[in-house]
């Protein structure tokens, strides 16, 4: 038993870390740490730093332009990315789409999307939730009809993350209204210019406009985008959502917000002394700190069983609930580091570029917002309830 | 990075599990329990015989050189089969103690008699006001002519009440929470001024308060530098720490077990409980604690013998505190999934309950270890 690295992994590390030293962008590292807005091009400019290194499609098998990578090197990747303050990746086309049509795909599709996904040309949102269908995803109610070599679809799909950037959507819709529930659903590819395509923002509680709604009304889609066989679409959505799930416990994410939250302690002041030093709130730290250290090993431990199985089980599911926890955990010791300057609401202070002496600190604008954004970490990639679902039945049989 | 375990591990590993499974049942533990020793003394023979006693002591010394994962491995299965005998003071505490200050005259007398469970040792290290504070001894020892007297008196002393011999913390000078001045000693429980009150514990092992009244002792049975030895008590409590953890994750693995089969057998409403998922989510939150325990206690397990650092500090405080949560959390809940059959004394879940909840009355509570987690916080 040996809880350290070996030497070929920390020598990927060192890589890693003279990569990032190299090619990320000081200006998004620090919108990143300071919680300023990124704009669609820093997600851009990011990604295309990562492919030309060969290193954007983590989860990929080399042959599809992938890194190839074992669990262990994506978890390092991941970490030092988020440690120095990486933005991460947008999920949806090179993590979710992208393994399914490696999976299920012909490979016309294959070989049309993989590529564009690579090289950023096309920009993926996710089209599973529905207003009547949350966690329980398969009761959802947008259908598309076959019309000669087209589908028609109808319907709205909702909490489309980043979807205002996008243009291309994967779909969950009803193709067998009579079926069963899970069965006669197929998932489909649509381009987001198709005529009948409307967008609408969902501005969220923090003021942010991350999340739509997306409209379809009799939307053409060529027969050639559907993945897999028509309405065996559900074993596509289970298989992404395990891809989904993994990493979703945010290790690096939750370190990097950590050492953020004890140097702006350092610096915020209580008593006349520091509010790192203020017992109470440092025995805060302390706690989600352990926290965090027992959650870093369980990640590591289920990432060295799936070494050579690829994909965690529903053990990333446990990793999900804990992870999250942690991270809205810190978030709620963010927002009270600052005191009474969690309050004012300044728009323009999310600028990086914001030509006005911030009201505060420069970081003190973003800290309540993102406790409120933070919230979603529960609900989203499956709630923490429905985690527990999971582990109950996947894990304890019950 | 790697959890496998060695063959050797393995071997470790699967002989402790036979042992605990042939010579512990709820029934026999009971039995060990109400006897006068507390424990069962042809148990701890076997433990002598098959070489467990003598795995973590270096091999210069007549041991195996085991690290503290091979401890760990021995410990869950402990853990698991509620045993009584005080490997952790006797093995893992004062033998360490005696590895590491003991001089080799010390060392060449002591330490087979040890590794081999001819003798049980113990340590006193708690006063009534040190509350888990090493540094903490108002206990005095004084110097003359031909060796040590000691006056004062030690709490909770487990194991203390059928120890052969029983290491000693006492001050020989400075103020009673003084990092220095802090002395060891090893003295027989039979010498002239030695009165021991003994007593069952609630989790079912013995101890007992320690009286000294002007106890001699002998200049070779000092361990160490008198007055300095503070550092090696808290690098071995460190050691004690690691394997306890490993002790409570094999209770707690038993407990969840013994909880979930419950839950799949019990029947109310025309169905078994498991059903429902307000219990399913409370059995999820249990498995969760237990698999952020099991990697603290990897942890600690690894770190356990490695040279004396901040970083080795903040881990065994943070594994502490993270499996003293999980452990408590685990024994109620536990309880309460089973309803009222959790409360017999018949059934093993409520003897599970207790160990699990009395391992945070020794060395440390969670608020303890949170404090010293906060304390080393690093904060660069």
């Amino acid at each position: 038993m040996d809880i350290h690295f070996t030497a070929e992994e920390l020598a990927f590390r060192d890589e890693v870390r003279a990569f990032l030293k190299d090619k990320l962008p000081q200006d998004i590292a620090d919108k990143v740490r300071l919680g300023k807005h990124l704009s669609k091009a820093d997600h851009q400019r990011w990604q295309k730093a990562q492919s030309e290194q060969g290193w954007y499609a983590t989860h990929w098998p080399v042959a599809f332009g992938g890194t190839g990578w074992s669990a262990v090197q994506k978890h390092i990747y991941e970490e030092e990315c988020a440690v120095v303050g990486a933005p991460r990746s947008i999920p949806f086309g090179v993590s979710m789409v992208a393994p399914v049509l490696i999976k299920f795909g012909t490979a016309q599709q294959q070989d049309h999307y993989l590529p564009r996904i690579l090289n950023g040309e096309d920009w993926w949102c996710q089209g599973y939730s529905e207003p009547g269908a949350g966690s329980d995803l398969a009761s959802l109610k947008t259908h598309a009809v076959r019309d000669g070599d087209h589908y028609i679809v109808n319907g709205q799909k909702t909490w489309t993350t980043l979807g205002q950037h996008a243009n291309m959507i994967f779909c969950l819709v009803r193709t067998d209204s009579q079926a069963q529930k899970q069965r006669g659903i197929s998932f489909l590819l649509i381009d987001m210019n198709s005529p009948g395509i409307s967008v609408r923002p969902i501005i969220t509680l923090d003021g942010e406009h991350e999340v739509n709604e997306v409209f379809f009304d009799n939307v053409r889609v060529p027969v050639e985008n559907l993945v897999g066989e028509e309405n065996h679409g559900w074993t596509c959505a289970k298989y992404l959502l395990t891809y989904e799930r993994t990493g979703l416990a945010g290790i690096g994410v939750s370190k990097a917000a950590l050492d953020h939250l004890k140097r702006i302690a350092r610096l915020q002041l209580s008593e006349g002394k520091a509010m790192l030093d203020d017992p109470l709130f440092r025995a805060q730290v302390a706690e989600v700190e352990m926290q965090l250290m027992a959650t870093e090993m369980s990640t590591l431990r289920t990432l060295a069983a799936a070494k050579d199985g690829g994909v965690p089980g529903a053990e990333s599911s446990i990793l999900k609930i804990k992870g999250t926890e942690i991270r809205q955990a810190i978030s709620h010791l963010l927002r009270k580091v600052i005191g009474p300057y969690a309050l004012p609401f300044v728009e323009e202070e999310l600028d990086l570029d914001s030509p006005d002496e911030p009201l505060h600190a420069d970081y003190s604008a973003t800290l309540a917002r993102q406790y409120f954004n933070l919230r979603k970490l529960s609900i989203f990639g499956g709630s923490n309830e429905i985690q527990k679902n999971i582990v109950s039945k996947m894990i304890l049989e019950l | 990075m790697n959890f496998n375990l060695t063959e050797e591990q393995q071997m470790l590993q699967d002989t402790a599990t036979r042992l605990v499974r042939d010579g512990y049942s709820l029934e026999a533990r009971e039995q060990h329990s109400r006897s006068e020793e507390g424990f069962s003394r042809a148990f701890w023979q076997q433990l002598g015989e098959l070489g467990l006693t003598a795995v973590p002591f270096p091999e210069a010394l007549g041991g195996f050189g085991g690290s503290g994962v091979e401890t760990m491995l021995m410990m869950a299965e402990f853990g698991r089969g509620l045993c009584l005998e005080p490997y952790v003071q006797s093995v893992i505490y004062a033998g360490g103690l005696i590895t590491q200050l003991g001089n080799p005259s010390q060392q060449r007398d002591w330490l087979p008699r040890v590794a081999s469970a001819q003798w049980l040792l113990t340590v006193a290290f708690e006063e009534a006001q040190s509350h888990y504070h090493l540094n903490d001894v108002q206990t005095r020892a004084e110097r003359d002519a031909e060796g040590w007297t000691l006056t004062g008196r030690k709490a909770v002393v487990i194991g203390g009440h059928q120890a052969d011999l029983i290491l000693v913390s006492a001050r020989v000078s400075g103020e009673s929470r003084d990092e220095h001045g802090i002395g060891l000693f090893l003295i027989d429980p039979q010498a002239v001024g030695v009165e021991r009150r003994s007593y069952q514990t609630v989790d079912g092992h013995k101890g007992c308060d320690l009286y000294l009244s002007k106890v001699r002792v002998a200049n070779d049975h000092v361990l160490g530098e008198p007055g300095q030895v503070l550092a090696a008590l808290r690098y071995q409590q460190g050691r004690a720490i690691a394997a306890q953890c490993a002790e409570a994750l094999g209770s707690m693995e038993e407990a969840c077990r013994l909880t979930l089969d419950y839950l799949k057998t019990r029947q109310q409403f025309g169905m078994p409980i498991g059903q429902f998922q307000v219990l399913q989510h409370r059995m999820v939150d249990m498995r969760t604690e237990l698999e952020q325990a099991t990697s603290m206690a990897i942890l600690a397990a690894c770190c356990a013998d490695q040279v004396d650092s901040t970083e080795r500090s903040r881990t065994l405080a943070a594994a502490k505190f993270i499996v003293t949560r999980a452990a408590r959390s685990i024994a109620e809940q536990a309880i309460q999934l089973h309803g009222a059959i959790g409360m017999t004394w018949e059934y093993a879940l409520g003897h599970h309950a207790k160990r699990l909840v009395m391992l945070s009355h020794q060395f440390g509570d969670d608020d303890h270890h949170l404090k010293a987690y906060s304390t080393l916080l690093d904060v660069a």
